[in-house]
């Protein structure tokens, strides 16, 4: 999908704002600017972090990478002409839970902005919206999102979207998740989900290990990598998730790196937008158990690998050329974009074309 | 409010119990049903799954009872009236979502018709020993409420009595029935729609942000559902009135105190039994489900004999009827308890009986329903004492 190129801004009406407070220091927003117009202060905020700081304002577009990008929220593009004074993310989120628990230079603050806008984009309102998370890091998304959220249990999220998704078909349903949390103890829903093409949105950010139980070893590490219950490098082959979801039958499946923020928040607008299973994997960093362990430096260097690392999938390609090897390139972009009868539509019709008069159909409830 | 005439197949039936708790939940107003097959349970969801789809309901079988004891919460958001149906090792799977919905305030209710185990004992026989893992399964403290159904009809009507008492007090709600009750044939009267009492869903309607976990005067909050406008917070973890997670001990004990309260403080209006011949009885029988039938006949024996004895039935085992097993303590000899497994509901009524009279357990392997002149001969020897 080619990348929508976004509105020029008028340069005389925007500014750019930090919100140090909010400021974890990961560097993301620097290093990423096209025009080298951030840098970082030698300020400290009161949680000890240097924010960032515009070095050379005439050379910003105000292209809003440093805001997709920022996992705290903190920096974003202001205009009392078009009465812009905050995050973009801020209104769809619950900001008096803010901080969040995520750590500097984790990759997820940045999924959430492209869910934000996604939704925003496609003009999906926010009474329409279900996010539903399992346990985890990812897994507190639900609680940050100020919509109807559910927090589930480990691993469950996808089946709980099941019967919501049954149950409130005029609702899009979307589950934000961890690798360990969908793809391990939730796998086999996974796996069902896609078969039945139950209506939902799977975000899935795959930081290639469990994170907040301490590090331990994912379906998704990949092999030789470090993690705590494979201290001597992981042995076993890891999931191939985009390989996954086509076998079982999703109709879309995309992949994107949080660096990747702007086709990641298209390819979440047109997983939104397609009736059936749709599966996004988000290859994020984990510095504090992954990176850490693993000697590949922090949050930073985490994405600027993936940055590097991540290959356009070209025609001819598919999803069994997906898989990921240790520190090694790996195919990024549309994989499937299909259609078949979701879940819904297909039983409707099936038991219209069974019971005709007799079937009730599926009334939702006043 | 009352139940749907086009949901309740009003009229004398010849039916078997896991067919009756299927129209007892269709009467009862249920639209939503998740569940995994598992013998001697599966009647029910193929009874829904052929009635459903003709009365606005939707029944969808899951990867498994994992899946559907979660999916069914899913479907309560999306305010629907729901349940799932399992047995023995589907029981098993399913207890950390009870711990969910319990710590959720999800109504819903769980039938669960069991069979012999430990694992998979015997599946297509009949059994009891599920109790305390209805009340104690899964992790931390929680309230629940259960019923055991001892006939066809009583799947029926207990079905709906579930279901309002799962509105009522925002909790999850068993049925206990078990292998012979699921699958015995009987008379079943189904009343006119009229006649059935619904207790529907209180969603919260005011204008300031909705909290929800906000309670109202009776110690339960008002609910909301998907795509109200309400963006709640529904979590697992320990959280305040306004659903966020709060991660200290204050926040947990208040959080606490209101869920155990809330079937805590209720007891004396929950507590549903049936007494037979009491008046005189110095030996009291003590059972429920299935097992209450071979009591009856054990008692008919006895009195036959000469031997005063009642019995009392308890329809909620959960909470447990704790007065009244103390005040008939005060006033009886003995009491025995007649369960098929080796003694569950007995430690119960142990606890509560035993400062005031003798207690005794009739208990059982499984596999087959107790022989009357089992229950006999412990109640000669109670007698003897």
């Amino acid at each position: 999908m080619a990348e929508k190129k976004s509105k020029k801004k008028d340069p005389k009406e925007w500014r750019i704002e930090i919100d140090a407070e909010r400021c974890k220091g990961c560097g993301f927003c620097v290093e990423f600017c096209p025009k080298n117009t951030l840098a970082m202060s030698d300020d400290f905020n009161s949680k000890g972090y240097h924010p960032p700081m515009v070095a050379d304002p005439e050379s910003c577009t105000y292209c809003d990478m440093c805001e997709m990008i920022c996992p705290e929220f903190a920096i974003f593009a202001v205009s009392e002409k078009n009465k812009k004074d905050t995050h973009f993310s801020d209104d769809a989120l619950r900001m008096d839970r803010m901080p969040h628990i995520w750590c500097p230079g984790c990759g997820i603050g940045t999924v959430v902005n492209a869910l934000t806008q996604a939704l925003e984009a496609a003009e999906i309102p926010r009474d329409k919206t279900q996010i539903v998370s399992g346990i985890g890091c990812t897994g507190r998304v639900a609680g940050y999102m100020d919509m109807d959220s559910y927090h589930t249990t480990h691993g469950r999220a996808i089946p709980f979207a099941t019967g919501l998704s049954l149950g409130a078909p005029d609702q899009k349903i979307v589950v934000v998740s961890g690798d360990g949390d969908l793809t391990a103890i939730g796998g086999n829903h996974f796996f069902h989900a896609a078969r039945r093409n139950a209506n939902m949105t799977v975000i899935c950010v795959n930081n290639f290990i469990y994170g907040m139980t301490g590090g331990q070893t994912a379906p998704t590490t990949p092999q030789t990598a470090i993690g705590i219950t494979t201290p001597y490098g992981a042995f076993d082959q890891p999931f191939n998730l985009p390989f996954i979801a086509e076998s079982c039958g999703a109709v879309y499946v995309a992949r994107w790196t949080i660096y990747h923020v702007r086709h990641l928040q298209n390819a979440i607008k047109a997983a939104l937008l397609k009736p059936g299973f749709s599966l996004v994997e988000v290859i994020a960093p984990c510095p504090t158990l992954y990176g850490r362990r693993n000697k590949l430096g922090d949050g930073l260097d985490l994405v600027k690998f993936y940055k590097e690392a991540a290959v356009r999938v070209k025609k001819g390609q598919t999803t069994a050329d997906a898989a990921i090897g240790y520190q090694s390139e790996f195919l990024v972009g549309k994989f499937v974009d299909r259609d078949r009868p979701s879940l819904t539509d297909a039983m409707d019709a099936s038991l219209k074309a069974k019971l005709g008069d007799a079937y009730a159909g599926w009334p939702i409830p006043g | 409010m009352k139940a749907d005439p086009k949901r309740v197949l009003t009229g004398n039936h010849f039916m078997n119990g896991n067919h009756a708790a299927a129209e007892g939940a269709i009467a009862a107003g249920c639209t939503f049903a998740a569940g995994y097959p598992i013998t001697p349970s599966t009647e029910i969801v193929e009874s829904l799954a052929a009635r459903f789809p003709k009365v606005g309901g939707m029944f969808v079988q899951m990867e498994d009872e994992i899946a559907s004891s979660i999916c069914l919460q899913g479907g309560v958001w999306s305010g629907r009236k729901a349940m799932t149906v399992t047995s023995g090792p589907g029981f098993s799977l399913m207890m950390e979502h009870i711990g969910l919905a319990a710590i959720t305030e999800t109504p819903c209710v769980f039938i669960n018709v069991q069979r012999t185990g430990p694992s998979t004992g015997l599946p297509t026989k009949v059994g009891q020993a599920d109790m305390m893992q209805a009340r104690f399964g899964s992790h931390g403290d929680y309230g629940i409420i259960a019923l055991a159904p001892s006939s066809p009809q009583e799947c029926f009507d207990m079905t709906i009595d579930c279901f309002n008492l799962a509105e009522e007090y925002r909790t999850v709600v068993f049925l206990m029935s078990d292998e012979m009750t699921g699958h015995m044939l009987e008379k079943v009267v189904i009343p006119e729609a009229n006649t059935i009492d619904l207790v529907e869903r209180k969603f919260y309607t005011g204008t300031d942000k909705y909290l929800p976990y906000k309670p109202e005067a009776n110690g339960i909050p008002l609910m909301s559902k998907a795509g109200m406008g309400h963006n709640y917070h529904i979590t697992g973890l320990t959280h305040d009135e306004r659903g966020y997670p709060v991660l200290t001990q204050e926040v947990q004990e208040v959080m606490m105190e209101r869920l155990m309260g809330k079937i805590k403080n209720n007891v004396d209006k929950l507590t549903r039994v049936e007494e037979f011949m009491m008046e005189d009885a110095d030996i009291v029988l003590v059972s429920y489900g299935i097992s209450f039938r071979m009591a009856y006949r054990a008692m008919e024996m006895a009195r036959e004999k000469g031997i005063k004895v009642g019995l009392l039935k308890m329809i909620t085992c959960w909470p447990f009827p704790e007065k009244v097993i103390t005040e008939l303590a005060k006033k009886v000899k003995s009491m025995i308890m007649v369960e098929l497994n080796y003694g569950q509901m007995y430690i119960e009524m142990d606890r509560f009986a035993n400062a005031h009279c003798q207690t005794h357990l009739v208990g059982s392997a499984c596999g087959e329903v107790h022989e009357p002149e089992t229950i006999l001969n412990q109640i000669l020897e109670a007698a003897k004492k």
